[in-house]
């Protein structure tokens, strides 16, 4: 169960998360996670053999609404919280390049 | 040297849904910013999607039209990236159990004949917003179109041509229109493609392979198809070049240049995509039963390719006709029930790819929207092939019958357009001419070369005495006896 999280692995899922870790808290959370996966590692014990994964912890399915329009917000509600806005659009800071997206 | 291009299409198509696939927004081109959202679409804390039914009906309808299996249990998983376009930084999508897979596209193929392009998978997945850029110190965000329900469809690399991709996308189109899901407006962005293409190489007895290249976003037909076949070229030349061949950490990505029409090569990602997919636990899964799958198969119409195939088969159409005929589902529709009611198929189809399409067009409407009725149809075409109306009166018929809904005899008795078919009427006319031509009725009876052309005139003459009201092929014979000719 050695270095099954390191502070490398650490790094890209703040980075992934965008979150600034400082050195301290890179350690800190190194620890705190390899206890956490640990922990679930207990699971791991268990006999699975058969077993279907579970998709969802509800045992409900087919939540499904009809295709009718429903009362939204107007763009004033829309971006009343936003930081920064241009008109009724939100503004953010320069995306440089297309493509980065998916 | 031997160069294959193969290439692999993924393809999104947008719904026709009136919502959103998670709330109740309207889906809608060209609204003002930020008015068609709700605190769900706007990723809002707290806020819970609830899934769209009409969403999973139309995306079920077109797995089964691309032959796949529809799974009987399908969920849904978080795709997380961030871009300022998707609010909640995760968009919603289907991953390990997509709602259909395995099936396969028919497409008619550079020989003529149909080929077959696997279809991998088919899920449904919610669309991002907009994002605009000024140029400047910013951008801007609209998030009218996030949450939009998209059909994700994604082919096995079975394409093998440019002209093929472009056929498959072009098919692919005329399917989910014929089906109703999707307007596939490609002027709203209804149909997005994303190709991936190398190169099967065969060079001194050995294969290769080129590094895979996926080329992002292309919204035309034209557009794809150029892409495809640039990057064969540069594919080429960059093969002779570097030698480089396919591995698995060399995909790259490219953006299309219209303007150029080149491909350009797009900044790498530092690393591998992590999407760091997960179930979503704001939705649970969906069960697909029998009978609810029964209820979306009786919707299954015959496709389009099929149809049109049928159409020269079984009715003789020429391949271009069947093609025009078999665009629209309400032309088809209206076509296959006229023939049914005893119209001439030839005739009913010229009467439709010559009035029918060109009103509706005009009108922006389907044909089928344009009110005639099967019935009404293929009296018409009766009609021009007994020769009661001639096939000029038969365009002007068809016009008021669109415009009034009145049938075509009525029509013809009021627009005075029936043909002469009293043939003791059409004696003397033929008589009055006749004798009022003696020189043409000469040189028609001479041996000369002038014959023919003086017999057309005598015809012609004839038809315009009876004011366009009779038969000419009819008229020619009688003509032809009276002079004494064979």
């Amino acid at each position: 169960m050695d270095n099954l999280i390191d502070k490398a692995l650490v790094r890209k899922v703040a980075s992934l998360a965008r979150l600034e870790l400082s050195e301290q808290e890179v350690k800190e959370f190194t620890g705190q996670l390899c206890a956490i996966l640990e922990y679930f590692h207990k699971i791991n014990l268990l006999d699975t053999e058969g077993i279907e994964p579970l998709a969802h912890c509800l045992p409900i399915t087919n939540r499904l609404r009809e295709d009718q329009i429903q009362p939204g917000l107007d763009p004033g509600q829309a971006l009343k919280n936003a930081p920064d806005r241009d008109g009724d659009l939100f503004k953010v800071p320069p995306i440089l390049e297309e493509g980065l997206g998916p | 040297m031997k160069v294959q291009v193969v290439v692999g299409l993924e393809i999104h198509v947008q719904l026709s849904t009136q919502t959103k696939l998670f709330c109740g927004c309207p889906v809608r081109f060209a609204a003002p910013p930020n008015s068609l959202v709700c605190p769900v679409c706007l990723g809002l804390p707290g806020a819970l999607p609830v899934l769209n039914k009409k969403a999973v009906d139309y995306a079920i309808l077109a797995a089964m039209a691309l032959n796949c299996q529809i799974a009987s249990f399908t969920k849904w998983d978080r795709k997380g990236y961030y871009y300022p376009d998707l609010p909640k930084n995760y968009q919603i999508s289907q991953y390990d159990l997509p709602l259909g897979k395995a099936g396969f596209i028919e497409v008619q193929g550079d020989d003529g004949g149909i080929k077959q392009v696997r279809i991998r998978r088919v899920h449904l997945e919610e669309d991002a917003g907009k994002n605009l850029h000024a140029g400047g110190a910013y951008s801007c965000v609209d998030l009218n179109r996030a949450g939009t329900p998209l059909l994700e469809i994604v082919t096995e690399p079975d394409i093998t041509s440019a002209a093929q991709a472009r056929a498959l996308a072009v098919e692919l189109q005329r399917i989910v229109r014929y089906l109703g899901v999707s307007e596939a407006d490609m002027q709203k962005g209804h149909m997005r493609f994303e190709p991936n293409v190398n190169l099967r190489i065969e060079t001194d007895g050995q294969a290769f392979r080129t590094p895979i290249v996926e080329i992002k976003n292309l919204n035309s037909f034209r557009a794809l198809e150029a892409s495809i076949r640039y990057e064969a070229d540069r594919q080429v030349q960059e093969f002779l070049e570097s030698g480089q061949v396919m591995t698995s950490g060399n995909k790259t990505t490219r953006g299309w240049d219209d303007v150029r029409q080149v491909t350009v090569l797009q900044r790498q990602k530092e690393e591998a995509e992590d999407y760091r997919y997960f179930p979503d636990p704001d939705l649970v899964p969906v069960v697909i039963n029998t009978s609810w799958l029964d209820q979306i198969k009786a919707l299954l119409p015959e496709l389009p390719l099929r149809r049109q195939i049928r159409f020269v088969q079984q009715y003789g159409l020429s391949e271009y006709d069947a093609g025009v005929l078999t665009s629209d589902r309400s032309c088809a529709d209206l076509f296959d029930k006229a023939v049914e009611a005893g119209g001439r198929p030839k005739r009913v189809c010229n009467l439709l790819t010559q009035v029918g399409l060109r009103v509706a067009n005009e009108r922006g409407c389907s044909v089928g929207d344009l009110g005639l009725s099967p019935v009404n149809l293929a009296t018409l075409a009766s009609m021009i092939e007994e020769g009661k109306v001639n096939a000029t009166s038969g365009v002007r018929i068809l016009e008021q019958m669109i415009a009034t809904g009145q049938d075509p005899m009525t029509l013809a008795r009021s627009m005075d357009l029936l043909q002469i078919a009293d043939s003791s009427r059409l004696e003397s006319i033929i008589d009055q001419v006749l004798s009022m031509q003696q020189k043409a009725v000469q040189e028609a009876c001479s041996e000369g070369k002038k014959a023919q052309k003086a017999f057309n005139f005598l015809v012609g003459q004839v038809m315009q005495a009876t004011k366009g009201q009779a038969n000419p092929t009819v008229i020619a014979e009688m003509i032809r006896k009276r002079l004494g000719g064979a």
